[in-house]
């Protein structure tokens, strides 16, 4: 940490422009964050020119005066880490919501400040070392249960270490020394961590085991790597919301970070009243007892929309570092990026492509690479899987943000308006989405789910494309025209979207779909369309193997909780039909 | 109060101001002319050597000898009960002859955010009559749901039809109305005035007119001006408000003209870079809050320059709103009224506001049925105009024709016409029925057993 307040020298303001205020006589240092004005609002220098120092203000500016005093805390961005992190909702600068409600209404009015973990609860700590330990940096002193899920205390990542001397269980607040170290350090359950410095680790891992979503077009055909990165670029409209609190609900990590960037405050509402609602399907609790929020919203100061993915990743990176798997998704990233720019056109710098910094594709990277499946200093491993939606103007992917994040991230699930307006949802286009994964991850699903799995994917995305091919012809002669060979492909096809690719998420069952589930489901249609050739070659015509009703049912299969029954009947019912047929 | 007489330069709508003692930013500015008149203006950027003045009215008569008068304080909007029934200029004036508005309240006009934590998630059905929005577009109370048109397009026949017919059934409270007009033209403004008469809706509306001829920059006021007094009867005296703004498209030039003064660097199609964070503070300004009566429901019009969705005014809208309804100039030559194509169109809580409990347990299933029978039997269309209607199979030709009845019964009924939900679905159900059975994956067997039109008439006979 920087030095204190006393070398924090006092300044005073000059000019007021927006969310951007400029002062003088500041000794400051680049992030440094100040109190501006009479009413002590938070601010973060951003440039420091001549004597002027420049400061992004994260709260409404209206009515301050050049004159009025500036203090530097000498302190850089933080938030705080430690019990009392899940459950919270947070703003974009980690100021509790609903504390702010108590503090100041309905609105969110200005200069109010309020800690982002309680300083007064009490926390149940055992330690898991005892006196005479030697502990380092990053080290898990003991634990504290703090909603289902087990908080782990640890050595702050700059600390030397040492031995401990003395370390005590019982019932202690955040701030209350809980370990001290033979050369007199004292340990608190509570680090503050600076947003802008990634946390470190020992060691990144290679991303060889899938982050399960129970999204069938997401876990069957594109799926992301723990630790991995993945955008969702979408025009309005397409369920991109939709889909990434599907991913939110279902995907196999432990803790949940939401960053509600520049979103909505109705949709911010529905996930804020959603998730405490929502049941683990795993544990039985609410969802929320393993999540954390952060909402700032559109018309939320634009500074703080700046600096919100920065905490919701530190606060990521620090569950990581307790070892657990962490899936964080920022809705959405353009707007951080618009955000950016805003700041940069008050700075009056020399923009770049579209009016955004030309440091845009810097920042976005940096971001995006303190994703990862890391061995943490304390050698548990751990990881952060990155969901970062793109919101692309008027649709068009060749715009600056679009084109920066897909440089960068492995995973791309083409959202598709299109698709949407034919109520195909998740409206994921399968033609132009893709993931990188795949390779790394085959191994997986050969021993996980079935080494006849990997095959099967090929063939369903070989069917899809052929499909593709075949609609152009098919839109140019009429699909009568088409071989008997090709009718029955088309049809294979839409069996694959309208069973398998669509998925409802409103339905109770269909909403997760577990992977062995999916296996089943692409193995059933896979059955129809052998059968369906086998028929073929024994002379069938494509309206008959078409008019095969049993295979009707197979979309019912996604609304059925206890499936198997009636998949082994739907299969017995369409091979009797084409037995039927072949006797015919 | 100091009055300065120090004025460097102006620049189209803005002055700027030399040599002044501390000035607040955004602080509310008078100026008086020679001839005594007072025009009100805003700080827009302050600093020890200039401060820069967006004024919200004609800069003519503005000259070196124009006092500057900073009042000290952000602008404040007067509140009061007795604003029903009112028609105020769009700086929040009294035009209609009555007195003043007696103000219980000065609020400020920029409003501050709702704490996401301190709202309520919308959940209460709207009836608006138009089966289009009703069936396939529901609107709930809280949300904004802007209507994309374009000019020539019917829009402001919507618009007052939904005002007109908005409920929610069951529930007897009724709704406030604040209509703010930016820029639109006089005849436009009194269709509006008149319908509003007619219906008796102006007892329970506050009117704000910025017309065409009136200065531009008062736009950038206008719908702040709206929304505090939205605010007001929604949160403070418990009133359900349906806002209407209209048009979104003259405010965001007004922003443009702004900008360029300021000699900003400019955004896609010059338009400024900040105009999605000015925009969320306009529609944001809707919402429910938690154990509060009140609710405030947005309506904003938007024309498309050339017919473009991807224009940044509906671009850039569509990222805020919770939704759009489009209207459409296909559907409009084909002389279909309400001519709204429901596929680009959307509302986003629909789901919160729609099913058992709220409207009915079929409506989600019928509504996506539709949807994509629709969509399938539109591309359809395409098709045919290359290969013919022979060329296409039985199956095809059934959606093919499915889309024409659609849009002949569905999107088609009478500018005075008010569906109730259940009449919006059972129609829905009729269209379906002329499809087979087995084409309706979408919606599961008991739904179609309870509702298809052949079950209910074996229930029946």
């Amino acid at each position: 940490m920087k030095k204190g307040k006393e070398n924090g020298a006092q300044g005073a303001l000059k000019r007021i422009s927006g969310p951007v205020v400029t002062a003088v006589g500041l000794d400051a240092h680049m992030y440094d964050v100040v109190k501006v004005g009479n009413e002590e609002l938070m601010g973060e220098v951003i440039k420091i020119q001549g004597e002027n120092t420049i400061i992004q203000v994260y709260e409404d500016t209206a009515g301050i005066r050049p004159g009025e005093p500036v203090e530097n805390t000498g302190l850089s961005l933080a938030v705080e880490l430690g019990p009392g992190l899940l459950t919270s909702i947070y703003d974009g600068i980690q100021r509790p919501l609903e504390v702010l409600v108590d503090k100041m209404g309905n609105f969110i009015e200005r200069g109010v400040s309020a800690p982002g973990l309680s300083h007064e609860k009490k926390w149940e700590f055992v330690p898991t070392m005892k006196a005479g330990d030697d502990v380092k940096a990053g080290d898990i002193l003991g634990t504290v249960q703090e909603t289902n899920i087990v908080h782990k205390v640890m050595v702050p990542p700059r600390s030397k270490g040492g031995k401990i001397k003395k370390i005590s269980g019982g019932s202690f607040t955040v701030d209350e020394t809980i370990c001290v170290l033979e050369d007199g350090t004292e340990i608190a359950m509570l680090q503050r961590w600076p947003v802008r410095v990634p946390r470190p680790v020992r060691e990144k891992l290679n991303p060889d085991i899938p982050l399960i979503t129970g999204q069938r077009i997401l876990d069957g055909l594109f799926p992301i790597a723990k630790g991995g990165t993945a955008a969702i670029p979408g025009p309005f409209g397409s369920g991109k919301t939709v889909t990434q609190q599907q991913l939110a609900k279902w995907s196999d990590a432990e803790i949940v970070v939401y960053i509600g960037c520049g979103e909505r405050g109705n949709e911010m509402t529905e996930v804020l009243t959603e998730f405490p609602e929502l049941e683990d399907p795993k544990t039985g609790r609410p969802l929320m007892e393993r999540t954390v929020l952060i909402a700032n919203t559109s018309n939320m100061p634009v500074a703080a929309r700046e600096a919100s993915v920065y905490t919701g990743i530190t606060i990521a990176e620090y569950f990581r570092d307790m070892g657990y798997d962490v899936s964080l998704m920022a809705d959405s990233t353009s707007r951080w990026a618009e955000a950016m720019r805003e700041i940069s056109s008050r700075l009056e710098e020399m923009p770049g492509e579209e009016g955004y910094p030309a440091y845009l594709a810097a920042r976005l990277s940096e971001f995006y690479e303190r994703a990862g499946r890391v061995v943490n200093l304390n050698e548990t491993s751990g990881s952060v899987s990155v969901i970062g939606a793109v919101s692309p103007p008027g649709g068009d992917f060749s715009e600056p943000v679009t084109q920066n994040t897909l440089r960068i991230v492995k995973v791309f699930w083409a959202l598709d308006a299109k698709l949407s307006q034919r109520r195909h949802f998740p409206a994921i286009n399968w033609l132009n989405s893709y993931s990188l994964y795949l390779d790394a991850l085959n191994e997986w699903y050969d021993r996980e789910v079935s080494p006849e799995w990997n095959p099967l994917r090929s063939w369903a995305m070989g069917v899809l494309q052929k499909e593709a091919e075949l609609q152009e012809i098919v839109q140019l002669v009429g699909s009568d025209a088409l071989p008997d060979e090709e009718q029955v492909t088309i049809e294979v096809a839409r069996m694959i979207r309208e069973i398998f690719l669509q998925q409802n998420a409103y339905d109770a069952v269909d909403t997760f779909c577990p992977m062995s589930k999916q296996y089943d489901m692409m193995k059933a249609i896979k059955h129809y369309a052998d059968l369906a050739r086998t028929a073929q070659v024994g002379g069938a015509t494509p309206q008959q193997v078409v008019g095969i009703k049993s295979k009707n049912e197979l979309v019912q299969i996604k609304f059925t909780k206890d499936y198997e029954p009636a998949l082994d009947k739907i299969r017995k019912d369409m091979e009797a039909e084409f037995d039927a047929m072949r006797a015919a | 109060m100091k009055e300065y007489r120090t004025i460097a330069q102006i620049a189209g709508p803005l002055v700027f101001v030399e040599k002044t003692e501390p000035v607040g930013y955004s602080e509310l500015v008078n100026i008086v002319t020679a001839d005594g008149t007072i025009k009100r203006g805003q700080v827009l950027d302050t600093s020890d050597e200039i401060v820069v003045v967006q004024v919200f009215e004609t800069t003519a008569g503005i000259g070196r000898d124009s006092g500057i008068r900073f009042t000290g304080e952000t602008i404040k909007m007067p509140v009061g009960k007795d604003m029903l029934g009112r028609i105020l200029s769009g700086g929040g004036k009294p035009i209609d002859g009555g007195p003043e508005i007696v103000p219980e309240k000065r609020l400020e006009t920029t409003g501050a955010a709702i704490n996401p934590y301190a709202r309520a998630p919308p959940a209460d059905f709207i009836q608006t009559g138009i089966s289009t929005i009703d069936g396939t577009n529901t609107l709930v109370r809280g949300q904004k749901l802007p209507i994309f048109s374009a000019s020539g397009l019917p829009h402001n026949d919507v618009a007052l039809q939904i005002a007109r017919q908005a409920k929610v059934p069951g529930s007897t409270e009724e709704f406030a109305v604040v209509f703010a007009a930016m820029g639109i033209t006089r005849e436009e403004a009194n269709y509006f005035m008149a319908d509003f008469e007619k219906t008796g809706a102006l007892e329970r509306a506050v009117v704000f007119l910025n017309l065409a001829d009136d200065p531009a920059v008062e736009r950038i006021i206008t719908p702040r001006l709206a929304l505090t007094t939205a605010e007001y009867l929604a949160f403070d005296l418990g009133y359900h408000v349906l806002v209407i703004l209209t048009d979104m498209t003259n405010y965001c030039e007004a922003l443009r003209q702004i900008g360029a003064a300021r000699e900003e660097v400019p955004g896609r199609r010059g338009y400024p870079g900040y105009m999605y964070t000015d925009l969320a503070s306009i529609y944001e300004r809707a919402g429910i809050i938690k154990g509060v009566k009140g609710s405030v429901t947005q309506i904003p019009i938007l024309t498309m320059p050339g017919d473009d969705i991807t224009h940044p005014i509906p671009d850039l809208t569509g990222y805020i709103t919770e939704g759009q309804i489009v209207v459409n100039r296909e559907l409009h030559r084909k002389g279909i009224y309400a001519p709204i194509n429901v596929l680009p169109s959307l509302s986003r809580l629909m789901n919160l506001g729609i099913g058992k409990g709220h409207t009915r347990e079929d409506h989600k299933k019928v509504s996506d049925q539709l949807y994509a029978a629709y969509a399938e039997g539109n591309d359809l269309r395409g098709l045919v105009a290359i290969v013919g209607k022979d060329a296409l199979s039985d199956r095809d030709r059934m959606f093919l024709e499915f889309a024409d009845l659609f849009e002949d019964r569905f999107v088609r009924q009478g500018l005075y016409e008010d569906r109730s939900i259940e009449e919006t679905l059972d129609l829905g159900w009729d269209l379906l029925a002329t499809l087979p059975e087995e084409q309706l994956v979408r919606i599961d067997r008991e739904l179609i057993q309870k509702y298809h039109p052949k079950y209910r008439k074996q229930a029946q006979g």
